[in-house]
């Protein structure tokens, strides 16, 4: 019985198959054209193809080519700084710089193993002027300092 | 003499008061990142990218350059130090640098390191502004079927010097074209691979692209190892070398410098590969290879000069022919296309202040490093007592509101946290996020030459292989890949890579 032998490569080669499937599908809306005269779907629809075609070599070589397991996957540092990313785009607009950055600061904080809130909301409010002095006041960017856009 | 008048003019926009202080901000904020690990120039860049907007594009490109040479300064610093790379181009110091910390001569090694990063530095000036006009006149000559070419040649190029899975690299860059691709086709008008999110008509940013598969991937990456930093820092007694350590520096410099210039012009080298290729050859020519790991002046001077000369000489691609070679390279592109500044041979041409005003403000960067650095090594040692812990919340914060004042969107900043979580994933799976971002980078241009080359030649495929300089370059790029897909070469390539690491 065929077994994978390399995860890594395997796992890889599905993802490129599939990216190259949905390129190709989606692409399948624009217009192709000839080669002299592209339409917006030519590209993508050679990309696709050899996107699949090498996805394909990897995952069937992994089969023959040995290779090192699937790490581990620790979920907490993942959710704990894209999510707290999140939130910062979520509120930025009605909240304000200096609550968003506060809160980002505290919150991504937590990822960390050696997490000491204290510390992390002094460090928040300090970089909450740090980040209005630059942004808002030196370079002009167009974000409100408190809730309500002011 | 051209090259003369070419340079004064360039030294004096370098000159300027406003592009003095940029190229001042940029080598300092190099230096900061270089001598902090876990955030390397990719991520800076992209994150300082955005504050740009508002600067002359000269003085815009004259600092993000700055960080890029700047942080191979930086990253010899710890690296000799507390015998942690700042830098991935500066691990190879940390074997002789350290050993030379250890028995007291870290000043010794810190001012080589530094004396020869600017002997490098002026000679890659040098080089970048003499082969620049012959360079872009050969590029000017360029059809569309050329160029196709000689982005296939760069491409190929930059995955074959770079480590890992040659067959996932292409992949990769394959992947970098696709997502270059969405957003509004200039030809049709057509909005592609946008899925009706009206911001991604515009396609996608190169700054969120970056930010998120390097800066947000890296902090995540570095959270995931818990061990914490170990620091055993070295007294400095003097700067001085002895008179021995001198004579075996100075040709090492010279050969750090030669090896650095040329592989750094080649696609897909840079500071990184130029300093590792360099520590191998001093191994190898030393008449005591023994002395190698125990503190050898050469294994600090070599590869110190060579990445500093890389670092400068893969600017050379970028302004001649308007192609990124590594994924610094590719933020320079991006920069550039921000204010309205199409990449290529007509650089020069168009804009000549700041197209010599740049070159001429990496010598200035470079005076300003070894006059800086060297008094400054104390305040340094003591920001690297920064806990992680407090550092990477703010390097998040900067990114968010970077991305975010792009477009002032919030899709800039979930996009970005999507290619961090992609990110993480490419780094499971063992897959280089360089290459597609430099696929993505050309992804346009490249599609945009493949059309017109076709048009031209009403469809025929073959008008690649029948103009005489396209033909060269593709037979380059097929065989690098052949020689990397030889067995017995490979097995070599391998063992030269664990040599290294």
């Amino acid at each position: 019985m065929a077994v994978v032998r390399s995860p890594k490569d395997f796992v890889a080669g599905l993802m490129f198959i599939v990216v190259g499937i949905a390129a190709i599908v989606i692409a399948s809306n624009y217009t192709l054209g000839t080669a002299a005269r592209m339409g917006p779907g030519y590209f993508p629809r050679i990309l696709g193809i050899l996107m699949i075609t090498l996805g394909a070599i990897l995952a069937l070589r992994s089969f023959k080519l040995k290779g090192e397991p699937l790490p581990g996957w620790r979920w907490k540092p993942v959710l704990v700084v894209l999510g707290s990313v999140v939130i910062f785009g979520a509120i930025v607009n009605w909240a304000g710089l200096v609550l968003s950055t506060v809160l980002l600061i505290v919150m991504s904080s937590a990822a960390s193993h050696e997490f000491r809130p204290k510390e992390a909301v002094i460090s928040g409010i300090l970089l909450a002027i740090l980040a209005v002095g630059v942004f808002v006041i030196g370079l002009k960017l167009q974000i409100g300092i408190w809730p309500g856009g002011h | 003499m051209d090259l003369l008048n070419h340079l004064a003019l360039g030294f004096s926009v370098a000159l300027a008061g406003v592009n003095l202080l940029y190229a001042f901000i940029g080598v300092v904020l190099g230096t900061l990142i270089g001598v902090l690990p876990g955030i390397g120039p990719v991520a800076t860049i992209a994150m300082l990218l955005p504050t740009t907007y508002a600067l002359q594009p000269v003085s815009a490109l004259i600092m993000l350059a700055g960080i890029y040479y700047g942080a191979q300064y930086g990253g010899s610093t710890t690296a000799i130090l507390i015998n942690m790379p700042g830098e991935s181009s500066s691990v190879v110091t940390c074997l002789d640098g350290h050993k030379l910390a250890l028995k007291g001569q870290a000043g010794a090694a810190l001012t080589i390191a530094a004396l020869g990063s600017f002997f490098a530095g002026t000679v890659a000036t040098i080089l970048v502004a003499s082969v620049a006009i012959p360079l872009s006149e050969l590029a000017l000559k360029f059809g569309p079927a050329e160029y196709f070419s000689l982005m296939v040649l760069g491409l190929i190029g930059a995955v074959v010097l770079a480590h890992g899975s040659l067959l996932k690299a292409i992949a990769m860059i394959i992947l970098g074209l696709l997502l270059g691709i969405v957003g509004t086709d200039v030809n049709s008008g057509v909005p592609r691979f946008a899925f009706g999110i009206p911001e991604l008509t515009d396609g996608i940013g190169v700054v969120t692209v970056a930010m998120g598969l390097f800066g947000f991937a890296e902090i995540i990456g570095n959270l995931e190892v818990t061990q914490a930093r170990e620091m055993v820092s070295a007294k400095i007694k003097g700067f001085w070398l002895t008179k021995e350590q001198f004579r075996k520096a100075w040709p090492a410099v010279l050969r750090g410098t030669g090896l650095g210039s040329i592989l750094g012009v080649l696609p897909g080298g840079g500071a990184m590969l130029s300093s590792f290729a360099s520590y191998t050859l001093e191994k190898k020519i030393a008449k005591d290879p023994s002395e190698f790991g125990n503190g050898a002046i050469q294994g600090v001077a070599g590869p110190e000069s060579a990445n500093n000369a890389g670092a400068q000489t893969s600017f050379i691609p970028l302004l001649t022919l308007g192609i990124p070679e590594n994924a610094v390279m590719a933020l320079m592109v991006g920069a550039m296309t921000i204010h309205n500044i199409q990449p290529g041979p007509q650089v020069m041409t168009s804009n000549p202040s700041l197209f010599w005003g740049l070159i001429a403000s990496m010598w200035v960067g470079n005076l300003m490093l070894v006059v800086l650095n060297l008094p400054l090594i104390g305040m340094w040692i003591k920001l690297l007592q920064v806990p992680y812990r407090m550092l990477y919340p703010a390097i998040l914060l900067f990114c968010s509101i970077g991305v975010y004042s792009i477009n002032n969107t919030n899709m800039d900043i979930y996009l970005t946290v999507l290619f961090g979580l992609i990110g993480v994933v490419f780094v499971k799976l063992e897959c280089e996020p360089a290459p597609l971002l430099l696929g993505f980078v050309l992804g346009p241009m490249m599609e945009e030459n493949l059309r017109r080359a076709l048009l031209l030649s009403r469809g025929d495929p073959f008008v690649f292989f029948t103009r005489p300089l396209s033909l060269a370059m593709l037979v380059m790029a097929a065989l690098l890949v052949l020689v990397i897909v030889l067995p017995n070469v490979r097995r070599t390539r391998k063992e030269a890579f664990q040599e290294e690491a």
